[in-house]
């Protein structure tokens, strides 16, 4: 089972992304044109009074400058509203492998709502838990608690003040020792540590490639830096490369001067897609080229490698030839904030001039322990062999359910070991069936669409973890088994379609242990 | 030579020539005229318009030579192991009205625990029960399964607590107003902003990239002088000017300087200029009016006239994170739109069982609380004034305040000097620390913050020590 477990890791996963059926994106240009067209039919009998306005008005006077122009909050009125019950949705648990899921009641298509008070038991398939840590009991819990009675929640100053509490350092240590990296630094809110250091790093003069589909997060930080910002395709290290090599040739617009560096930025997994980024191609083209890598490995940092390291784990590259390492506490630790590890001089360097260094309050103790006390888990330091059970029972789980997926005829991205599986629907309409029809049997999903994905590319995204047993991925898959043949999702042209009764479960059962 | 064309061949051509001039006489004129524009078009292709120029077409060993030859810069300049960011103090244990700093007790005047929440026993226990039935971490953005119902009820608490219509929370204390800002200003509208608004205020002005129009620090004169220069250049393009937005971006209390803005003749202003003002209110909400809803309520003006208050939650309410309150209006579209809001893991659930405690203890003591901090702010600011050889910044029912040297004196070196001295008598002050790239670096000062349990004994030796420290630093 171990060699089989590591050759998987080794073997070179190829991210295949079946096409969209052509008639699948007509029809998905089709339904948002007519909503369109009902949404200006809806405005314009609003503007002549014969439908109320539900939306909020502007408490100033009328002479204003409208605080909003109409066309922006067209989609929100007009589409968004109509399926808004699948957004935002309560929860009244902990966000562990299963979830209370408040219910919400409206009488006005969704403009109000109103809490029934009744609590939807549901398998919890849409929150970043993927080493299962959101959990309200445990060692971890227990630790957070203690350290709530020894340190109180704030030191209410920043890091340059007062200074920091030892726990700080402690983490800090731990976590540079896990990756495998010299030192490391810790920001209480992962976004912020993108959009915050980023300016740190690359100024005017610089240039800084950014992957595509890098998250908005990335995007902010590149663009308060200063430097220039451009972007290659997906994951297409070829692209890169052409990129790489027009920019030292032809250097800055304009000036034709040469960059004083380029900075290339992606991230472990991407989040939408489910993609890993081809690191080693990567890594062989930032040396070539004497570029510098930053890898933001917010979703991939614990759940992905057979220590849980992340991509340079799964790739079982170097962990020094990647400049900057960067990833959130959130998902696989149970937690919140943000960190960066890399050479000494790199951290030093962010410690001086970050932002939050002045200007934002220091982690607060209860979340720096919780992360503390999931890492020794995660690094076998407790005694026990928990943490590398999670990590194998997440890829166990994730192996499990995107086959079975796969087979049974939906189009799914990504790498066949990601934790992130985005199942297509493409049309508008059934973004919000496939979330209330999965609700009604017990299971919570994340369907999104446009603006987050490109306009013919809604999904339903499952994030796998592994506090999900058996019997929970089983209701999982017979749930979207149910739902795929009700709504029509099974669009792939590689595997026939196939219901979930028709699978051979010895084959699963057999691989699953 | 080429075949001989009989003269049946030229009968036939000059039929066909006929034949079409004849159809351009029966052709609708829309036809012609389309045809003509082509030929004309071609024409002025072939004849007027100028060649691009040439690209420089480099050699394959050119374009490699470039490559090799190309040097980047280190990715980061050394740095100096002395930096004082280096070598912070590290603590270890609760950093209430006292911590303990290697090993020995001193007094708290460096952290922004207005209120000392930091350590109380009753937040602390909300936030073990949130623990103990939620976890620690919320797992995910509020749009995918991370809003808990305390989240909704402490957003319904705080709009509650300032008497608006709704209230939305950020997890994180700079990213609340740095998102806020682009949220609604876009690259067309204006920004009037004071110069000694605060750092993240700055980053959300950097990140809307709206045109922005700096006043100096609460000069009402300078700011009308640019709303008046801006209708004029309204008046010149009157279709575009009913498009731009404008907004009025200030602090209640200024954390740079320790001042309350003007606002009852900014609300006036308001009115005749027409703008939206975005106040934020980190530094007032919890120490400034009679129930510490802020600067609104020290003025008594009607909190619906300011557009939107955002705050946040780790200075006088002993939390993490950050919140904003208003019309619904106005706050609703930050869901969707606010970058820090959308795309970033909702706030922990024990921090928010702590900020709703802390709220409940706001509510009970009502006025005691409040009426006792800015009572002792006043005493306090009277105190300082007594020292000769300070400059002591910020309004007296100010809780916070910056001591600075006499001119020549002021540097950081010997501000740390007294802050070092201070420390030895058991007493902790700080420094002012800001990044060089502030829009307008505030001078070097020492950041007094007052605790609303200091006892005036307490207060009267912070005087004393100080005292002493400047006699030590001017000698």
């Amino acid at each position: 089972m171990k060699k089989e477990h590591k050759d998987l890791c080794r073997r070179q996963s190829n991210d295949d992304f079946e096409e969209t059926p052509t008639w699948a994106a007509v029809i998905t240009v089709l339904g948002y044109a007519l909503l369109s067209v009902l949404g200006w039919l809806r405005d314009f009998l609003r503007n002549i009074g014969i439908e109320k306005k539900m939306t909020a008005q502007d408490p100033n006077p009328k002479d204003f400058v409208p605080l909003y122009q109409s066309y922006e909050c067209f989609y929100t009125r007009n589409l968004y509203t109509r399926i808004r019950d699948v957004f935002n949705q309560p929860i009244a648990s902990v966000a562990g492998a299963t979830v209370q899921v408040m219910e919400r009641l409206s009488e006005d298509f969704n403009w109000t709502f109103k809490f029934s008070g009744k609590k939807l038991p549901s398998i919890n398939l849409g929150s970043y838990n993927y080493l299962g840590f959101a959990e309200n009991s445990g060692p971890c819990s227990e630790q957070a608690i203690k350290s709530l009675e020894k340190y109180g929640i704030t030191t209410s100053s920043t890091r340059h003040e007062l200074g920091i509490q030892q726990y700080m350092n402690d983490l800090e240590s731990l976590m540079a020792e896990y990756l495998n990296v010299e030192d490391c630094i810790a920001f209480g809110m992962g976004f912020a540590t993108n959009a915050l250091n980023i300016p740190t790093l690359a100024r005017k003069g610089d240039l800084i490639l950014s992957d595509k589909l890098n998250h908005t997060s990335l995007i902010l930080g590149a663009r308060l830096s200063g430097a220039v910002t451009r972007t290659f395709n997906h994951n297409d290290a070829k692209d890169l490369e052409i990129q790489l090599r027009k920019a030292i040739i032809h250097g800055q617009p304009r000036t034709c001067r040469p960059w004083k560096k380029i900075l290339i930025i992606v991230e472990g997994v991407y989040s939408m897609e489910g993609s890993f980024c081809n690191l080693r191609e990567i890594i062989e083209l930032k040396k070539k080229y004497k570029a510098y890598l930053y890898v933001d490995e917010a979703h991939s940092i614990g759940a992905i490698g057979s220590h849980g390291r992340g991509v340079v784990d799964y790739w079982n590259v170097n962990p020094k030839d990647i400049d900057i390492h960067m990833g959130t506490f959130t998902k696989s630790f149970g937690s919140a904030g943000g960190y960066i590890a890399g050479k000494k001089s790199l951290i030093d360097h962010i410690r001086i001039y970050t932002h939050s260094g002045c200007y934002s309050t220091s982690m607060s103790a209860p979340i720096v322990y919780q992360i503390i006390s999931a890492l020794n888990i995660i690094m076998g330091r407790d005694g026990t062999n928990d943490g590398q059970k999670r990590i194998q029972q997440l890829a166990c789980n994730v192996r499990y359910f995107r086959r079975q997926l796969v087979d049974m005829g939906f189009i799914v991205y990504g790498n066949d070991d990601s934790p992130v599986v985005p199942v297509m629907i493409y049309m508008p309409a059934k973004i919000a069936a496939v979330n209330r029809e999965m609700l009604k049997r017990g299971c919570a999903v994340v369907t999104v669409g446009f603006p987050a994905t490109l306009l013919t590319e809604s999904r339903v995204r499952f994030c796998i973890s592994a506090g999900h047993t058996k019997e929970m991925l089983d209701n999982a898959l017979r749930a979207m088994d149910e739902v795929g043949h009700l709504v029509s999702l099974r669009y792939s042209k590689r595997n026939p379609s196939r219901r979930w009764h028709e699978l051979k479960r010895a084959d699963y059962d057999k691989e699953y242990f | 030579m080429g075949s001989s064309m009989t003269r049946g061949d030229i009968e036939n051509l000059a039929t066909d020539f006929y034949g079409l001039l004849e159809s351009f006489k029966h052709a609708p004129l829309y036809h012609i005229s389309f045809e003509i524009f082509l030929v004309l078009a071609v024409i002025w292709l072939v004849v007027f318009r100028k060649p691009r120029p040439i690209e420089k077409k480099l050699t394959e060993k050119e374009k490699q030579d470039l490559i090799d030859e190309w040097q980047p810069e280190p990715l980061v300049p050394s740095v100096d192991p002395n930096h004082p960011a280096l070598n912070v103090r590290v603590l270890d244990g609760i950093v209430g009205k006292t911590v303990e700093i290697d090993g020995k007790k001193s007094l708290n005047f460096a952290t922004f625990n207005f209120l000392n929440f930091v350590g109380n026993q009753r937040i602390a226990d909300k936030a073990i029960q949130a623990v103990q039935k939620y976890g620690v971490g919320s797992c995910g953005p509020r749009g995918f399964y991370g809003t808990i119902d305390i989240h909704l009820e402490l957003e319904e608490r705080l709009a509650r607590f300032f008497q608006c219509e709704e209230g939305i929370i950020y997890s994180y204390g700079f990213s609340t107003i740095a998102s806020i800002i682009p949220a609604y200003s876009k690259r067309n509208d204006i920004l009037f902003v004071d110069e000694g608004v605060h750092y993240a205020i700055q980053k959300g002005v950097e990140a809307s990239r709206s045109h922005v129009k700096w006043f100096r620090h609460n000069d009402i004169n300078d700011l009308e002088r640019l709303l008046a220069e801006q209708e004029v250049l309204d008046k010149k393009i009157p279709k575009k000017a009913r498009s731009i937005r404008r907004f009025l971006i200030i602090e209640g209390l200024y954390v740079n300087y320790g001042d309350i803005c003007p606002l009852p003749r900014m609300v006036e202003l308001k009115y005749k200029y027409k703008y939206r003002i975005f106040m934020d209110e980190s530094v007032s909400f919890g120490t400034i009016g009679q129930a510490g809803r802020g600067v609104t309520e020290y003025y008594g003006i009607d909190r619906q006239k300011i557009d939107l208050i955002s705050s946040t939650l780790e200075y006088a309410a002993g939390s993490i994170g950050g919140f904003a309150v208003g019309s619904s209006f106005v706050v609703d579209h930050q869901r969707l739109s606010a970058q820090g809001y959308c795309f970033s893991a909702s706030l922990p659930p024990l921090l928010a069982a702590a900020a709703i405690e802390a709220l409940n203890i706001m509510e009970e003591d009502n006025t005691l609380l409040f009426e006792t901090i800015m009572e002792k702010s006043k005493r306090l600011h009277k105190k300082l004034l007594s020292i000769k050889g300070y400059i002591i910044s910020g309004d007296e029912i100010s809780p916070l305040k910056h001591i600075r040297l006499t001119h020549a004196f002021n540097t950081i070196g010997r501000l740390e000097e007294i802050v070092q001295f201070a420390q030895t008598r058991d007493i902790t002050i700080t420094v002012a620390r800001y990044l060089n790239d502030e829009h307008l670096l505030p001078e070097p000062s020492i950041r007094l913050i007052l605790n609303v349990e200091m006892t005036d004994e307490e207060l009267e030796f912070l005087c004393a020590v100080l005292q002493e420290a400047l006699v030590k630093v001017t000698t």
